[in-house]
């Protein structure tokens, strides 16, 4: 066959099956689309559905549906969420406990990032007797249930006179914090030369001089992660709160819960709603501000136990 | 018959050309080199042919056909890749039948396939394990099997040598001449490497800057290259490139080095030709490689180049040495052996094979 | 003597002299003691008093008597534990398999080069970020028969839909799993989605070429070679399973009744709400047991694998 007539005719074939190509291209693109919006809807919902709620009064949430746009959005659930509403027998809204969470916050997160750093330093980048057991075991405390440990730590605190206080709080998550930022620390600096420490070596530097001037200045973004994470963690904390503190010394997790389900008779779904965001609010906030490093800090802990 | 006929394809990426007006005709049983520096082209050339890469414009065809607007997997080509591109979750046996199995074909073809090809490239030892489990050669012959289970009208090889170490990479490179040799399937063969080029190829098309620089067979490519980037790149070492001013004195053009270099060099090119007669008093390049170079004991005839021996540099097989010639540095191969630091000799340049250049548009000029 | 050799020769006078014997301390060792000893004590301290706590027949304070096992076939003879383990179980399956479903979908979807892929992944992400107490709330809110989901079928003219699954003792613990599955399936869709973007792309390019559609690459080459990914997030899901309990406080504490029981409601119950220290030190011990089983396996894999390619 002459090649000339052969590629004219193969050509309105081609064109015909190009542009059914093409059209099953944009039907495929526009279902990816969907079921990925589809998706982000689900995931959405429940955000949605308190944010509506917080801004409706009680009429409205009696009988109007949760995906129905508040009418006539009040500001009174917040009001009444922040500073008084019921939590157990003190009315005082969320307030106070808001500041014993940031107070506790504060230090365990500082500390345990501190010293996480540390422990990843000398455990990754200098070879002792026993290193890797030292780690191996430091290692399962991040994965050993808290259960089998709340009856000791309460002994503890008591023989400590820290039971029933922040600062028992504070105690427990530096110390039980302190096995997660020594991995995501220690995994870090695997990362780093070891050729650097030798070179500091050389230079005269010690352990802890090539450490500060060193080593901790180039762990910045790990340093983030780090904070974002123990941050997210403590403020989201119930168990220990729950076991360790009552009444006014709770940290905010623990007085949400006790607003939400102390509530008696007709339950004031929308004071619970604005309650429920405004402790989110924090870690919601510093995850849009921060969320590359808040998935960093996942993936570290994912994927390397 | 399995011809490729490129014409006048171009592709753009925004205002980036990466293939400018690209010609190239192939013949059945050709194994066509595309030769050039990263990012001249070549690679995207080999995907365009493919059908992993869209062109611009311009037409690609086998066998007569037009097979811009065909899918891949319809164009009857098999391909190599540089990773090699193995299922890694699947035994070699199942690596090679994968895309039978996709067409469709009965066991029985599917048995038969892989005893041919175990049989040709020897992997019927490897059959049963994985990928993980092979050297670098033997995962480049997995690959090269899977192509051929094919039975396509074309090969296409991306740079299938680069990771691999220099010995192993001259076994394979006769692995492949043979297996071409046996098949005769047409190829196209992308590589940066000269040496795998010229050993390889039926035709080579140098390539820069998504241009071609010159098609021609490894011999023509080597003697006579058609500008000054083709001539470097080809031969190792690179050719001597010296400039200068074509001049006549009598009936003779003579090469003189020029006043800026310092070169005192002045080479007797033979009768002045038409052709040279244009280039008188012009900018010139005049290309002499090392082999071009002969080592005359110093005073014989016909001796033409009074130098001195700067480094000496002894492969084993030859002595490529470094001279200093009237201002000029030159390479040239001698006997294992000869030649020592600071010994005045004699060079005899093949005039013959010496070729000259255009010096504002690198061009070879024909004598 | 040239200068360079007489500092040597300096240095080596002012060496302190090694005393045989006496080992000196590594100060990388030192640093870590304190965190070593903390770890020590406060962890497998406590799970080895917690364990013989367990042996004991503590009620609202320890008592340091010796029983046996005695504790431990209360606990396996009790109703309420074994509905929590149960419970525990049909939580794990549901919520481990649908979020492997839905990451592994929602990770290939994300993966076509979508426009605005970063805000889609920082949607399908942010749950994460919220603590498990507000998750319970908002979903007890949203799944509440009367005023949420039910109430919002009938609203759109379905008249007769219901969703009681919250009040209703056989399926209260599956309004678990949809709520733990909107938290976690974010996070398993991050996991899947790195494991397909570590996937060379000429693999892909190789399969096309010989003909295989969009499906068959990625049932037969991609999601096999995902296998790693798969193993860390099953791993992490069974575990997160196990040490569920905000959750269920939040949103049903382990009701109607206990037919939403988890096994550490059960021990939190036992220990501080009906003075059964040693029954709950008991189901401590359990989970403890558990959790061992599954995360100490893929720890030693994880351990090995970095050994194999440590360059140190």
């Amino acid at each position: 066959m002459n090649t000339m007539t052969a590629a004219t005719e193969i050509r309105p074939l081609v064109r015909q099956r190009n542009l059914g190509r093409q059209a099953n291209r944009f039907m495929r693109r526009t279902a990816v689309y969907a079921v990925l919006i589809g998706f982000a809807a689900f995931f959405l919902l429940p955000l949605l559905v308190m944010v509506f709620a917080s801004f409706k009064d009680m009429d409205a949430i009696l009988h109007s549906s949760i995906l129905a746009l508040p009418t006539h959005p009040t500001l009174q659930p917040w009001r009444e969420a922040w500073s008084s509403a019921c939590i157990g027998t003190l009315c005082v809204g969320l307030r106070g406990y808001y500041l014993n969470t940031i107070l506790l916050v504060v230090p365990a997160v500082l500390i345990s990032a501190l010293v996480g750093a540390v422990n990843g330093y000398a455990l990754s980048k200098f070879r002792f007797r026993g290193a890797n057991l030292v780690y191996g075991l430091i290692l399962f405390g991040t994965f050993a249930p808290y259960q089998v440990m709340l009856v000791p730590i309460s002994k503890m605190l008591g023989l400590l006179g820290l039971s029933n206080g922040i600062g028992g709080l504070i105690l427990l998550h530096t110390l039980y914090g302190l096995p997660m930022t020594t991995m995501f620390f220690r995994n870090y600096f695997m990362t780093v030369p070891q050729d650097l420490i030798k070179a500091a070596k050389v230079d005269g530097a010690g352990f802890w001089t090539t450490f500060v001037l060193i080593v901790l200045p180039m762990s910045t973004p790990m340093i983030v992660v780090t904070v974002i994470w123990q941050f997210t963690s403590i403020w989201n904390d119930f168990l220990f709160g729950v076991s360790f503190t009552s009444g006014a010394n709770s940290p905010i997790m623990v007085a949400l819960n006790n607003m939400v389900s102390s509530a008696a008779g007709e339950r004031p779904y929308n004071i619970h709603m604005a309650g429920a965001l405004l402790s989110a609010l924090p870690t919601l906030v510093v995850y849009l501000l921060a969320g590359k490093y808040f998935v960093r800090g996942l993936m570290a802990g994912a994927v390397k136990g | 018959m399995a011809s490729l006929n490129i014409r006048n394809v171009e592709k753009h990426y925004g205002d980036l050309r990466t293939l400018k007006g690209i010609n190239i005709d192939v013949e059945d049983g050709d194994f066509l080199v595309l030769l050039g520096p990263s990012g001249c082209g070549k690679s995207t050339l080999l995907s365009a042919i493919a059908g992993l890469a869209p062109v611009s414009s311009g037409e690609i065809m086998i066998d007569g056909v037009v097979v811009n607007d065909i899918e891949s997997a319809d164009r009857d080509i098999a391909m190599v890749f540089q990773s090699y591109a193995l299922y890694s979750t699947m035994t070699v046996r199942r690596n090679l039948t994968f895309g039978m199995r996709v067409r469709g074909a009965s066991r029985q073809e599917q048995d038969e396939a892989v005893k041919r090809v175990a049989g040709v490239l020897q992997l019927d030892q490897l059959l049963d394990r994985k990928p993980s489990q092979l050297s670098g050669g033997q995962r480049q012959r997995v690959a090269m099997g899977r192509a051929m289970v094919r039975q396509p009208k074309i090969f296409l090889f991306d740079e299938p040598l680069s990771n691999l170490d220099a010995k192993l990479r001259t076994d394979m490179r006769a692995e492949i001449k043979k297996l071409h040799q046996r098949e005769q399937t047409t190829t196209v063969y992308v590589t940066h490497d000269q040496i795998e080029a010229m050993t390889l190829a039926t035709r080579i098309v140098v390539m820069k800057g998504g241009e071609v620089q010159q098609i021609g067979s490894p011999q023509t490519i080597y003697e006579q290259p058609a500008n000054l980037f083709v001539a470097r790149f080809i031969g190792s070492p690179s050719m001597n490139c010296l400039e200068g001013i074509l001049v006549a004195e009598g009936p003779d053009a003579v090469f003189r080095g020029s006043a800026q270099t310092q070169s005192g060099l002045r080479i007797n090119l033979g009768p002045l030709t038409e052709n040279l007669k244009v280039y008188l008093g012009a900018k010139v390049v005049l290309g002499v490689r090392p082999e071009w170079l002969a080592y005359a004991e110093q005073g014989s005839a016909p001796a033409l180049i009074d130098a001195v021996v700067d480094v000496v540099e002894p492969t084993g097989s030859d002595n490529f040495v470094l001279v200093q010639a009237s201002g000029e540095t030159l390479m040239a191969r001698f006997a294992p052996g000869v030649g020592t630091p600071g010994q005045r000799v004699s060079l005899a340049i093949d005039i013959h094979k010496a070729l000259l250049f255009d010096a504002s548009t690198e061009q070879r000029i024909c004598r | 003597m040239s200068p360079t050799l007489s500092r040597l020769h300096q240095a080596a006078d002012a060496a302190p002299l090694r005393r045989p014997g006496k080992r000196r301390w590594s100060p990388a060792a030192l640093a870590v003691a304190p965190t070593f000893i903390l770890v020590a004590i406060s962890v497998y301290g406590f799970i080895g008093w917690s364990t013989v706590i367990s042996f004991t027949s503590s009620k609202y304070f320890p008592q340091y008597d010796f029983v046996g096992f005695s504790q431990y076939v209360r606990l396996w003879e009790s109703d309420r534990w074994n509905t929590s383990v149960i419970n525990l179980v049909l939580f794990s399956v549901g919520f481990a398999l649908i979020s492997l479903l839905l990451g592994l979908i929602i990770a290939i979807f994300l993966d076509q080069k979508i426009r605005g892929e970063s805000t889609l992944r920082m949607i399908y992400l942010y749950p994460m970020a919220i603590s498990l107490i507000v998750t319970g709330i908002a979903w007890k809110w949203i799944l509440n028969p009367g005023t949420g989901i039910e109430h919002l079928l009938r609203s759109w003219g379905w008249e007769s839909a219901s969703f009681n699954w919250l009040v209703d003792p056989k399926m209260a613990v599956y309004t678990l799993v949809i709520a733990a599955v909107w938290q976690t399936a974010g996070f398993v869709m991050a996991i899947f989605l790195a494991g397909l973007r570590g996937v060379d792309s000429e693999i892909v390019k190789a399969a096309q070429l010989e003909g295989a559609g969009a499906f068959r690459i990625y049932t037969c080459i991609i999601i096999p070679m995902l296998r790693t990914s798969m193993f860390s997030a099953i791993v992490i899901l069974v575990y997160q399973a196990v040490r569920s309990f905000d959750l269920v406080v939040a949103m049903t504490n382990g009701g109607p009744g206990y037919s939403s029981d988890l096994p550490t409601t059960f021990m939190y119950n036992s220990t501080f709400l009906r003075g059964q220290m040693a029954q709950g030190s008991a189901s401590a011990v359990m989970i403890l047991l558990v959790v061992v089983v599954i995360v100490v396996p893929y720890l030693y894999a994880e351990f090995k694998h970095e050994h194999n390619d440590s360059s140190h």
